[in-house]
């Protein structure tokens, strides 16, 4: 006998079920529960210090969860790792590297694999066309680390989409990008691969207002718990006051949305800002930190 | 210069170089020059002890570079690698000190692990560096791949179940292995020359990686020749001349960079 499984269990790409972290005896997530679809377009919103990062790790396998499970297309995440591809946040790609956008893109491919990597046509094709899917065919021979912000992101998009997962995780792709360079890939993710070729994407970012517009929806972490639903589900003054614990406003700014909290000193930006920060997180420039 | 006592000479430091310039390109790649620097010195202390009991000094340096790239691999999982590779430096060189001070006759032996004796290798000595060619080049070539995504993207290599400790261990013993080893022949400050110099000059000239391995290869080996003839030429030491071969190629890889540099097309942007 099989057990029964419901149509929108087998649906589901990723489940996040009840995950809770502490690290160094802090509690950084508390039963942190949402899925995926096929297709979906899911945005990861969440001050510095929310967690997103910390979330990502623990969906990859790279974090271990003090409590909860993860699902990835029905398997625990640790016999799905096929299954997700992965662009982090930090990448280390210095100019001195003799490696081209197309070496890069290939070991997305095969890069865990031993032995030196037989040159196969193929092989090529197969980097060819994903570097053609980001637009990144003009500078494929070019040294990754001499690349800007923007081509640099399109080419880990494709070297983690090269193996055709189902899931593909971003952590904070936009932060250093400028405006236009932003909106070019939030475009070439909803569109080209979630709608188009049925990869869910889950994206963090910390500034959610470029995303809205396109986000199917929300995951949003604050004080370690999750609140999820399309924008106009979450993005509310008693949703949100019940998820930070204490009231806060959600304003219209000729279309930006800001979080605000009042506090003895004025009011604070808890989100739609850059400089938007979990209460009492402590300064980012530590070091050793995952920011 | 080619009688057939430089036979030996010429061979061993070509198998030297092929090391060099394999191992030496993940070296430069992964900033891991101190290391290449720290364990060969380090070990030195493994050959006085082993010169003390009456062992086979290759036995003590062997033992020591493995240990000291292990002891590096275990203490960089918490602390930054320079600091480890520091911390484990100076407790070889402590222990060299004190294993020498028991050493009665200051050991030339021992002496020429630092400059090396090429021109004075005899045929049996070829046989283990050859065999140690062999095993850095083919682990090197095993580990390609992991090697290479975990210096550029490692947080995805590991969410693509590479071992990043694992994979950083194996290379920290290959070049531990692959500097210690070769000292007795070619001295520490050729090997170290090598490692460096020309694979640093290799990057700059290619933008694949593969072709710069190549590359790296082709300027060791270059290198070495040069010197070997210099040597015998002037009678000055060629460690000497492996030293400014090793400048010299830096320098000429800056040049050739710089040149391409200048040479890349402003791209036409997309329509
Ligand atoms: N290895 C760690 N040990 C202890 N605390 C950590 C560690 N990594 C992250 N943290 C803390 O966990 C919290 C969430 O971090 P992170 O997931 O990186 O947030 P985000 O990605 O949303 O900016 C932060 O307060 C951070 O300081
Ligand atoms: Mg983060």
């Amino acid at each position: 006998m099989t057990p029964a499984v419901t149509a929108d269990e087998t649906r589901q790409v990723l489940d996040v079920d009840g995950v809770s972290v502490r690290l160094a005896g802090r509690p950084i997530l508390d039963e942190v529960r949402f899925a995926i679809e096929p297709g979906e377009f899911v945005g990861l919103i969440g001050a510095n210090g929310a967690g997103k990062t910390t979330l990502l790790r623990v969906i990859l396998g790279l974090q271990a969860a003090t409590a909860g499970s993860v699902r990835i297309g029905g398997k625990p995440a640790a016999h799905a790792r096929g299954l997700v591809g992965y662009v982090p946040q930090k990448i280390q790609l210095d100019p001195d590297m003799p490696v081209r956008a197309r070496d890069l893109v290939a070991l997305g491919l095969d890069g865990n694999k031993l032995g030196i990597p037989l040159p196969s046509r193929g092989k090529r094709k197969l980097v060819d066309e994903m570097l053609a899917a980001v637009d990144a065919l003009r500078f494929a021979d070019e040294r990754v680390g001499n690349l800007s912000g923007g081509e640099q992101q399109r080419v880990m998009i494709a070297h983690a989409l090269i193996s055709k997962p189902r899931l593909l995780l971003l952590d904070e792709p936009l932060a250093n990008l400028d405006i236009r360079s932003a909106q070019e890939i939030i475009e070439l993710l909803s569109k080209r691969f979630a709608k188009q070729q049925q990869v869910s994407v889950l994206i963090s970012a910390h500034e959610m207002n470029p995303l809205l517009p396109v986000l199917d929806r929300i995951v949003y972490l604050a004080a370690g718990r999750a609140a999820t639903g399309t924008t106009e589900e979450v993005i509310r003054e008693d949703v949100l006051s019940s998820l930070y614990g204490h009231h806060v406003d959600v304003l219209n700014m000729h279309g930006r949305i800001l979080v605000v909290a009042h506090t003895d000193e004025g009011f604070q930006v808890l989100a739609g800002d850059d400089r938007a920060a979990e209460p009492g997180h402590p300064d980012h420039s530590r070091t050793g930190m995952q920011a | 210069m080619f009688a057939a006592f430089m036979i030996n000479a010429w061979v061993t430091a070509s198998i030297v170089a092929v090391i060099a310039g394999v191992v030496g390109f993940f070296v430069v790649l992964r900033g891991a020059a101190f290391v290449a620097d720290a364990v060969p010195t380090g070990a030195f202390a493994g050959a006085a002890g082993a010169s003390l009991l009456g062992i086979n000094t290759l036995i003590g340096l062997g033992v020591f570079a493995l240990a000291g790239s292990l002891g590096i691999g275990w203490l960089s999982r918490k602390a930054r690698r320079d600091v480890a590779t520091a911390l484990i430096l100076v407790m070889m060189l402590g222990l060299g000190a004190l294993f020498l001070s028991f050493t009665v006759e200051y050991s030339s032996e021992i002496f020429s692990l630092l400059f090396g004796e090429v021109l004075g290798v005899s045929s049996n000595e070829i046989v283990p560096v050859a065999g140690l060619a062999v095993v850095c080049v083919l682990a090197i070539a095993v580990l390609y791949r992991p090697l290479l995504m975990s210096s550029l993207a490692p947080e995805s290599a590991a969410a693509r179940g590479v071992r990043l400790s694992m994979v950083e261990l194996a290379f920290l013993v290959i070049v531990g292995l692959a500097t210690s080893l070769t000292l007795p022949v070619v001295g520490a400050l050729l090997i170290f020359s090598l490692m460096i110099g020309p694979p640093a000059a290799a990057r700059a000239m290619t933008n694949s990686p593969l072709a710069a391995i190549g590359l790296s290869v082709v300027l060791a080996l270059v290198t070495v020749w040069v010197a070997i003839a210099a040597s015998f030429e002037t009678n000055w030491p060629i460690g000497f001349f492996v030293g400014a071969g090793g400048a010299v190629c830096y320098a000429l890889g800056r040049l050739v960079g710089h040149w391409r540099r200048s040479r890349i097309r402003v791209r036409p942007a997309v329509a």
